[in-house]
């Protein structure tokens, strides 16, 4: 082959994939639904997919749905709120034509409101709303200028999970995860939204940091947050994706403490395993899920179904015992101690709404600080490449 | 009707023998017809992907939404080459060398199996070692790795092995070690194969004219069977080198705390920085595109 051949081929190739190039994602942009809500709910179209974390479409409850409806439920299991805006965001957003709902906690949701994947409901059309605690029927994560993007689910604290064989005294402070005494045993979530945990740390052991609140943090706070955590990367043996990898790590001794949630320690203490956990003194961040609906769902009359069932009494009393997390929905409490008793005080279904305001919830981060007009906070790219150069 | 289908037919076959000749007569008509399908493919499937992930790289993505923008900039190629921030230079270095180090170790175990198989071992035993090196593939991937993720842990098979012999135990789980090991289990297959071929491509009389002009065995190896193996342990090594290189799902099921890879910090961006993952996905493209060049010089294409 001549040169000036060769070249006019090369040219000519990246031509072809220059158009290719251009051509790819303007297909993927996709119309957004209208905004015409449905005013009632429709015959199910067989089938619900959902984007969930673990257990939350327990066959316990979701086998009853499944027959009562006749909509098939398929789900993807989350290990992490970023996981769940990925998920929403293939196919070109809005679950991509194959997602239609989405259990979004309050760190995910406004990315998913603001970023069109989810798409408002009709509230009227979940009867049980109208029982909900006050401060889970239109929050801010979920409700945005009196749209309601979905209907909110249940709640609860991340936790401090420990070996009750290996730790020794039991602790009591967030600070056993940042000490080197049990280091190579740790086990943290692969999840940005971590930084917030070492932030309310922070904010209770140095009080000079002047940390307001664990997700509104300044360069100089934000900084201080990182280098402990970049500290405790040595003590870390595995950073968590999934929820099954923490349960394993615990069973098989690679693990003896770390942050965790209700679901892991339940499904260790079911298999045996010494385990307990707590909220330390410092307090816990925490998560309020909502099930919000993909812009693009194939089954929006099952998601209704399903929206309306996941929030009955007995059906939010079910997932909170599986899941260890608390409803939204406090008719819940008889039939939480009817599965098993107590269970109502325990998750504190029935405390003031103090107990809820103590616990931070998830949210994302953005520039604008609630607290000081004085600085910008940093924002969530940010705390994503902190994170990894926190793990990587 | 009987006559209408005979026509037909012979019209059907008319249209065929003209459709032939046409090709016969335009030999390059012939040629395209052949090589348009996959010169296509090629182009649209292979070559416009790369071109969109390198594009792509030059997008920037909306810090609350983590929607791609299409505004051209060069942040996401600042930060993965920063200087000041040395993170990604850190999980490129660690990926080269982990590339690096599992290649050197799969040669190393392939050679004298493979000088086993090809040389001294009978028909019946040469086939019995096919079978075993290749039998591993005939499960899949992540079946393999799971098997190793039961091995490992502290409370886990090895550990246990070695309790009973009176060993103390060993602390390999979620290490870029254990990743050096099932990288290294993972791959072997892949040098083995084209190692044999190469020594069985040793023609005898060579190593018989080598013995006859006094060598000592290492010497032989190392002057004659050497340079004639090299071929087969370079173009192994293509595959060793870069499947460890792009692989994610070892970093993420088998790595542990500090030992990201390019592959799962590339999985792990694309969902929700799809344009900083593509702008990491040129480090391996480069990478790999230096070690196919130096392969090439090595014989490394003739060998395969």
């Amino acid at each position: 082959m001549r040169w000036i051949s060769k070249r006019r081929a090369l040219a000519a190739v990246v031509a072809a994939g220059a158009a290719c190039a251009l051509a790819v994602p303007a297909a993927g942009i996709g119309s957004r639904a209208g905004s015409g809500l449905p005013t009632k709910i429709g015959k199910g179209e067989g089938a619900l997919n959902l984007i969930e974390w673990p257990a939350y479409s327990d066959p316990s409850f979701a086998k009853p749905f499944e027959r009562q409806t006749g909509c098939k439920i398929k789900r993807k299991d989350a290990g992490s709120s970023n996981q769940m805006v990925a998920l929403m965001h293939t196919g070109g957003g809005g679950g991509g034509g194959q997602y239609d709902l989405v259990s979004a906690s309050g760190d995910a949701s406004l990315r998913l409101i603001y970023g069109h994947d989810v798409v408002p409901i009709n509230i009227g059309l979940i009867p049980s709303w109208k029982d909900f605690l006050p401060a889970f029927k239109s929050p801010p994560h979920n409700t945005v200028g009196g749209k309601h993007y979905g209907v909110s689910l249940q709640w609860g604290p991340n936790t401090l999970l420990y070996n009750t064989r290996k730790v020794k005294p039991a602790p009591t402070s967030w600070s056993a995860i940042y000490s080197p005494r049990y280091k190579g045993k740790v086990s943290i979530p692969n999840n940005p939204i971590q930084i917030a945990d070492a932030a309310l740390y922070l904010m209770k052991t140095r009080p000079a940091l002047g940390i307001k609140d664990p997700y509104e943090l300044t360069k100089a706070q934000f900084d201080a947050t990182v280098s402990l955590l970049k500290q405790q990367k040595p003590l870390v043996k595995r950073y968590w994706n999934y929820a099954s990898d923490q349960i394993q790590d615990f069973k098989n001794g690679d693990a003896v403490i770390g942050a965790t949630w209700p679901y892991q320690t339940l499904t260790l203490q079911a298999a045996k395993v010494p385990v307990k956990e707590l909220i330390p003194k410092e307090g816990a961040t925490g998560w309020a899920d909502t099930w919000m609906l993909a812009a693009k769902a194939p089954h929006p009359n099952c998601a209704y179904l399903w929206m309306r069932y996941v929030t009955t009494p007995q059906v939010q009393a079910k997932q909170a015992i599986v899941f260890g997390e608390t409803p939204v929905n406090p008719k819940a409490c008889p039939f939480m101690n009817k599965i098993q008793a107590g269970a109502c005080a325990q998750y504190h279904l029935n405390a003031p709404a103090s107990y809820s305001k103590s616990i931070r919830f998830w949210k994302t981060p953005v520039p604008d600080c609630g607290w000081t007009s004085k600085e910008k906070c940093m924002d969530y790219t940010a705390w994503q490449q902190a994170w990894t150069q926190i793990t990587g | 009707m009987a006559v209408d289908v005979a026509r037909e037919a012979g019209l059907l076959r008319g249209a065929r023998l003209r459709v032939s000749a046409a090709f016969w007569r335009r030999p390059w008509l012939r040629l395209a017809g052949l090589i348009l399908p996959p010169v296509g493919a090629f182009c649209f499937v292979y070559v416009a992907s790369l071109v969109v992930l390198l594009v792509s790289g030059f997008w920037a993505v909306d810090a609350f939404t983590s929607q791609t923008v299409h505004r051209w900039n060069l942040d996401n190629f600042r930060l993965v080459f920063s200087t000041a921030d040395l993170t990604y230079w850190r999980i490129i270095g660690r990926t080269v060398a982990m590339a690096a180090a599992v290649t050197v170790t799969d040669a190393i175990l392939a050679l004298p199996l493979a000088f086993f198989a090809a040389r001294i071992a009978g028909r019946r035993l040469r086939g019995a070692i096919f079978v075993l090196v290749l039998m591993p593939l005939w499960s899949s991937y992540l079946v393999r790795i799971y098997a190793w993720r039961t091995i490992l842990p502290e409370q886990g098979i090895l550990n246990w092995a070695l309790n009973g012999l009176g060993l103390p135990d060993q602390h390999l789980a979620y290490t870029v070690w254990a990743m050096w090991i099932v990288f290294s289990y993972i791959w072997l297959p892949f040098m083995v194969l084209p190692v044999i071929a190469a020594f069985e491509r040793v023609p005898d009389s060579y190593l018989e004219a080598s013995m006859d002009l006094g060598a000592r065995g290492w010497q032989t190896f190392r002057r004659v069977v050497w340079p004639l193996v090299l071929p087969g342990v370079v173009a192994g090594s293509i595959f060793t080198f870069s499947l460890t290189l792009g692989d994610f799902i070892t970093p993420l099921l088998i790595g542990g705390s500090g030992s990201s890879m390019i592959g799962l910090t590339v999985e792990q961006n694309v969902g929700l920085n799809a344009p900083l993952a593509a702008a990491l996905t040129t480090v391996p493209v480069a990478v790999m595109a230096a070690y196919l060049a130096a392969a090439k010089r090595l014989g490394a294409f003739e060998a395969l």
